[in-house]
């Protein structure tokens, strides 16, 4: 396509509708002033409407497809809130039953049309992908012409540009020396050419739309790189006190980091407290302050091999509170749960039911039992059978919920010189069942307990980027808003010195700029018709 | 330092009151009297609201000393200085526009909503572990200020609506703007009843089956209109109406959903006296009293907008994010709060890009405003008493 040639000289690309250097419209029906926001320029949207990729390019370039694209993902998120997402229900539930037993039939259809997952959802990350594209696509259909727009634009303006503007005056005269002092007061940059003026002030502040979209762009592809292997890790830790755990996610060539867990701190506020005695008191139970687990951070050397004893090397100590996580290389660890007095030992001891008396103790580690304990003199105990968290199953037949000894129980085989074939009993806690008329049992002779500490696990290589987006984000964000882009031209005509303003937002401002300005020169005020016919509209409505 | 505390947030909530009245003199409606009377009382009305402001800012001070932490970590501190928050931005946009007829209407709003925190539990609160931590009153007085910042493009919105929106017929629009009134109204009808009921020492209890399946005895401080899903009423008072929903979760679901039924009561009573003593929409009987230009009222809610929006979403997102990183070890979680605090910036930024279009200045955009305002007083209620998430801390 070939380039249009104004009057003035200047060559402009195809599509232009103002002149890029002195603004005189290049087609007899282009309207000024709505031209103004881009400049005139030839935006490829508005330019191209053939093929696919025009069209599709058009489509995305559009600010009210960019708007109803945010407005469905705003609705989107909100019916994500209706009900709780799937991982904020209770771990232990199935959501198929979950949120129609909680929520009725209402619950049922947001759990089948997939919304207890909604955030995840094909359909919700497309969205923000379009969006995205919305926003680079748009972003470069006016970003670019508007760039080489403001660069080309000259000082003295075409007449009908002039005319065309909404704040407009013609003085009969004017001395341009007072009118440039006076504008340059107010922090213009000031520009004179064969006796015309221009003015402008905060030329930057357009940028801001096109930085702050950069930052989003940046912002969202860091959000996208989580889902590559290597950048992000996302583990859980339990650690019991006193023990030690390799930490998962943290392998690497030169080696394996172990975590020992020294102690759990859990603390409550004082209710005697003062200061917070009102408070304290108006709750049931107590109130937290602290939740805190004291680490010790291990590594093994670079070349251990899979399956022997790791030789540990100490790293640091550290203290891992809530807000306070500890860190190492790149990994964070998170105080995120725990669990204060887990059953850890048991201790039994063999008595002789009709005399009393005792053969021997035994304490078994509820976390790896061993099979037998001998007593000695020919008295012995067997475990056949351990359930760490006991439970009767739905054929009545003893079973267990999982591994972790919250309701351990055992059949025990007592030996002893007199019982050889073993005697044979189920023992739970407060449960002692016979398996014939026994002469021995076990009897409870204590039990130890241990804290558990919970830590999630971090390493996200991505929050660099993301905060590197959000940064650009909020420079983009201030200067286009804070700023505005004002311009004023005055020019030297045959029946006076004519005078037209513009900015991009803010005209209250730029109003006030120019009252300054025909107050201190001999500048007639400058009109704004905008304002003026609208209020003729309303009045004349309300006649 | 308590108690000076306490005395302080009641003076403020008093000059406060007395800035709203200077104002409202500085628009009163006698044909005689000239610019002049319009701009002295406008400036005792500002000066008077400063004054207020420098009041709550003791408030604030003191309070933060008696309790070792910064005063923003329950709904009654929070919502105090939300309002504060308020005032400051009308203080900033009055500095930029000195628009007398903002004062009237942004100082009540700061004023109910001031009224409104104080409905909650005023005493001084230890921080559990989730809030200890320097970003509580970094992430927590930024959001607050942006959304006290985008508060004054409601006042605005809403100003520019009464203003225009035709009050010769009944339509679609003028019942909206009754709509808002009506819910502003029924904020002080909801203090008025709660000062009621808690003066006159109103107890009903009720013992329902919580979660664990256990008996509870929960007590209701106003007339139960909606009693507890399968509950049972412990003493002879009045009968409740209907049973609260069971889907209706969080902890007192029934006692919130009866004290809100019971401010749209008594709203309606306010709003309906009011209505025969005007004798015409409580709206016709504003636009007469505003004569602001409507350009000016459109400029002010843009601005505030412009103004608000980047410090909404440096505290509510980004300062947000990077707590929720520290503490969480996720920056985001799709939490209730942070998705509505989402909703919000994409609210307002739909608005911005709405506005660079020709047909979205001056009435669609007021609405939008008035919209946005409905959108961040969710968050900061419904979310936190509804909705449960990880920011019910109150």
């Amino acid at each position: 396509m070939q380039s249009i040639t104004c009057e003035c000289g200047h060559s402009n690309p195809y599509g232009t509708s103002l002149c890029q250097a002195c603004g005189k419209p290049l087609d007899n029906d282009v309207e000024v002033l709505s031209s103004m926001r881009y400049e005139g320029s030839a935006r490829r949207s508005q330019t191209y409407n053939k093929t696919f990729v025009d069209r599709t390019w058009n489509f995305f370039s559009s600010v009210r497809v960019g708007v109803w694209l945010i407005i469905i993902i705003l609705v989107a998120a909100a019916i994500g809130t209706i009900f709780p997402q799937e991982t904020f229900i209770p771990p232990n539930v199935d959501p198929a039953t979950h949120y129609e037993s909680e929520y009725g039939t209402l619950g049922l259809i947001y759990y089948l049309l997939g919304f207890h997952k909604l955030y995840g959802s094909w359909w919700f990350i497309i969205l923000l992908g379009m969006l995205g594209l919305s926003i680079i696509i748009a972003s470069l259909d006016r970003g670019i012409p508007l760039y080489k727009a403001l660069k080309t634009q000259r000082v003295t303006r075409h007449d009908q540009f002039m005319k065309k503007q909404r704040l407009f005056s013609v003085s009969k005269e004017a001395e341009l020396e007072e009118i440039k002092y006076t504008l340059e007061s107010l922090r213009y940059k000031v520009r004179e050419e064969k006796g015309n003026l221009f003015a402008e002030k905060g030329r930057f502040s357009r940028w801001g739309a096109y930085v702050n979209h950069v930052g989003l762009i940046i912002f969202l592809t860091g959000a996208m790189l989580r889902f590559f292997p290597g950048m992000y890790v996302d583990e859980i830790l339990w650690v019991r006190e006193g023990e030690k755990a390799s930490i998962p996610g943290t392998k690497s060539e030169d080696g394996q980091y172990y975590l020992e867990n020294k102690e759990f701190i859990l603390e409550m506020y004082d209710k005697e407290e003062k200061k917070f005695n009102s408070a304290l008191s108006s709750v049931d139970g107590e109130v937290a302050k602290n939740y805190q687990s004291n680490v010790t951070l291990y590594k093994t050397k670079p070349n251990h091999t899979i399956g022997e004893d790791p030789e540990l090397v100490k790293v640091k100590d550290g203290e891992i509170r809530v807000n306070e996580p500890f860190k190492f290389d790149s990994f964070a660890l998170y105080q995120t749960d725990f669990k204060l007095n887990e059953f850890n030992k048991m201790s039994f001891e063999l008595e002789e039911k009709a005399t009393g008396k005792k053969f021997g103790k035994l304490t078994v580690d509820l976390h790896e039992p061993e099979k037998k304990y001998d007593l000695g003199n020919g008295y012995r105990v067997e475990i056949e059978e351990y359930f760490p968290n006991f439970i009767l199953n739905e054929q009545k037949q003893p079973s267990t919920v999982n591994n972790l000894p919250d309701n351990p129980a055992f059949v025990f085989s007592m030996y002893s010189p007199d019982t050889p074939k073993g005697e044979k009993a189920f023992v739970g806690i407060q449960k002692n069942i016979e398996a014939g008329e026994n002469l021995f049992k076990m009897s409870f002779a204590g039990i130890e307990t241990k804290d558990l500490t919970a830590l999630t696990v971090r390493k996200d290589h991505t929050l660099w980027i993301i905060a590197l987006g959000g940064f650009i984000f909020m420079i983009g964000v201030t200067q286009g808003l804070y700023w505005n882009y004002r311009r004023i031209w005055i020019k030297q005509n045959q029946d006076g010195v004519w005078a037209a303003a513009h900015t991009n937002k803010n005209w209250y401002g730029l109003k006030k700029d120019l009252d300054f300005l025909s107050e201190k020169t001999s500048l007639a005020a400058l009109v704004d018709k905008e304002s003026d016919t609208k209020e003729e509209y309303r009045s004349s409505r309300r006649v | 330092m308590a108690e000076i505390s306490s005395t302080l947030l009641y003076s403020a909530f008093m000059i406060y009151l007395f800035s709203t009245l200077f104002f409202a003199m500085s628009i009163s409606d006698k044909k005689n009297e000239k610019a002049a009377h319009t701009k002295k009382w406008g400036k005792i009305g500002f000066i008077t609201a400063c004054v207020g402001f420098a009041a709550q800012l003791g408030y604030f001070i003191t309070r933060w000393i008696a309790s070792g932490h910064a005063p923003v970590s329950n709904l009654f501190e929070f919502t105090t200085f939300f309002g504060m928050m308020m005032v400051l931005a009308f203080i900033i946009l009055y500095a930029i526009y000195r628009t007398n007829g903002l004062g009237v209407f942004a100082m009540p709003v700061a004023l109910l909503v001031i009224a409104y925190a104080s409905m909650f539990p005023k005493d001084i609160s230890p921080l559990i572990p989730a809030l200890q931590s320097d970003w509580l009153k970094i992430h927590v007085t930024t959001a607050a200020l942006g959304e006290g910042i985008l508060a004054i493009s409601f006042v605005s919105g809403l100003i520019y609506l009464i203003r225009t929106v035709d009050q010769s017929v009944s339509s679609k629009k003028t019942k909206w703007i009754e709509i808002v009134l009506y819910s502003l109204i029924s904020v002080v009808g909801f203090i008025i009843i709660s000062l009621a009921f808690k003066g006159a020492g109103y107890e009903a209890s009720f013992e329902i089956m919580n979660d664990q399946n256990q008996p509870e005895k929960i007590v209701y401080d106003m007339p139960a209109i909606a009693g507890p899903a399968n509950g049972e009423q412990l003493d002879d008072t009045f009968n409740p109406l209907f049973s609260t929903p069971s889907w209706m979760n969080g902890a007192n679901a029934s006692i919130k959903l009866n004290t809100f039924i019971w401010s749209l009561l008594s709203g309606a009573i306010l709003y309906g006296l009011l209505r025969l003593i005007l004798r015409k929409r409580i709206a016709a009987a504003l636009q007469p009293k505003v004569k602001i230009n409507p350009d000016l009222l459109d400029e002010i809610s843009y601005r505030a907008v412009a103004i608000g929006f980047p410090i909404f979403t440096l505290g509510a997102l980004i300062f947000a994010m990077i707590w929720a990183q520290e503490a969480w070890s996720r920056f985001w979680g799709w939490d209730p709060k942070e998705v509505w605090a989402l909703i919000t910036f994409l609210f307002y930024a739909a608005y911005l890009h709405l506005r660079l279009s020709r047909g979205w200045h001056g009435e669609k955009s007021a609405w939008l405003c008035v919209l946005g305002f409905w959108i961040i007083t969710f968050n900061l209620i419904a979310v936190n008493l509804v909705l449960v998430g990880l920011h019910s801390y109150a």
